[in-house]
């Protein structure tokens, strides 16, 4: 299945033209979108570092957790709108740039791990809430994260070059395929 | 007297000219640039959540800056190593570039304020008013916003 056809559509709506097309709402949209994350990657890196054990480390990981991960999820809001706003002023290219796809899935990482640390790993907390150098575990979900959210930030920027873009062919096969590139056959 | 000669100058000092010649180069450092923005966003917004009251209230603001201090000069170094390239490849562009002369004047102002006026009044065990940590945060956040948005413009230009 391809959402293809949907991104083409979305491309024709009159409004994803208008923010394409603007001189200063698109430049605007991305600009808050990177700073956005200076509050939502720049906070979650707070609550990692003391997962690590690097710093903080004679605050309660709780303390950290409750009064940091509240302004993360607020900035992770703001960069969604704005990143949903960017799809929706350039769909067809970024569904088809393989930067694009790369961090959704380092995306997807990111908030499978945080899932599980949260659901299962920091149930019981208590055990190590005050420790320095908390368990390998919690250890490896901070340091994981971490990747993760740089995986993110590295690929989102990427996505504005057009090294891999399915109109500037020839590209390898691996390229055609995980982009999803239609290429006529030979 | 113009500083344009100088402008010129360093884009075609060999460090601007390999990394304006290199396909990859360029997004590679910047990208590299970002990530330091994120660890520097980190490192202020903890220690002016605590000054507006939001952060990490069982301790002192005193507390805060000094476990995040060497995070955010460490970032503040990252992005003096990757800017100054990006920097040297573009430099006649950054001339006429309004964005970059509002992102160099408020990054000194930025650097100024942190460096001399929050972390050295956080720093001196004089007590700090409910009121003046609030005005401390808010230049702060103020200052370092405007150098990151002025930074992104420039790419707009």
């Amino acid at each position: 299945m391809s959402l293809l056809p949907f991104c083409e559509w979305l491309a024709a709506t009159p409004w994803s033209i208008a923010l394409h097309e603007s001189l200063y709402l698109y430049p605007l949209v991305e600009t808050t979108h990177v700073l956005s994350l200076m509050l939502f990657v720049g906070s979650a890196a707070v609550v990692d570092v003391r997962l690590l054990g690097l710093a903080f480390r004679d605050l309660p990981v709780s303390e950290v957790t409750g009064r940091i991960l509240p302004w993360t999820l607020a900035g992770f809001a703001v960069a969604v709108v704005t990143g949903a706003l960017l799809f929706y002023a350039i769909p067809v290219r970024t569904y088809l740039s393989i930067f694009f796809r790369i961090k959704l899935f380092a995306l997807a990482a990111a908030g499978l791990n945080a899932f599980l640390f949260h659901r299962y790993w920091a149930a019981d907390g208590r055990t190590w809430d005050l420790a320095p150098r908390p368990p390998r575990r919690a250890r490896w979900a901070g340091g994981v994260s971490l990747c993760a959210w740089a995986i993110v930030i590295v690929m989102g920027r990427m996505i504005a070059y057009d090294w891999f873009d399915c109109d500037a062919q020839p590209q390898s096969a691996f390229v055609n395929w995980a982009a999803g590139c239609v290429v006529p056959g030979p | 007297m113009t500083l344009y000669p100088v402008f010129d100058w360093l884009e075609l000092s060999w460090i601007g000219t390999v990394i304006r010649e290199s396909t990859w180069l360029f997004p590679v450092v910047e990208a590299g640039h970002l990530l330091g923005l994120a660890a520097l966003g980190g490192a202020v917004l903890v220690v002016d959540l605590r000054l507006l009251g939001f952060g990490f209230k069982s301790r002192s603001a005193r507390y805060v800056l000094d476990q995040a201090r060497p995070w955010g000069v460490g970032a503040i170094v990252l992005m003096f190593a990757t800017g100054v390239p990006l920097f040297l490849s573009e430099a006649v562009k950054c001339y006429f570039s309004s964005a970059f002369w509002l992102k160099m004047a408020a990054l000194a102002l930025a650097l100024s304020f942190t460096f001399l006026v929050r972390d050295r009044r956080l720093r001196s065990g004089r007590v700090v008013s409910p009121g003046l940590a609030r005005a401390l945060a808010a230049v702060s956040l103020a200052l370092w916003s405007t150098v990151a948005a002025a930074g992104r413009w420039i790419g707009f230009s």
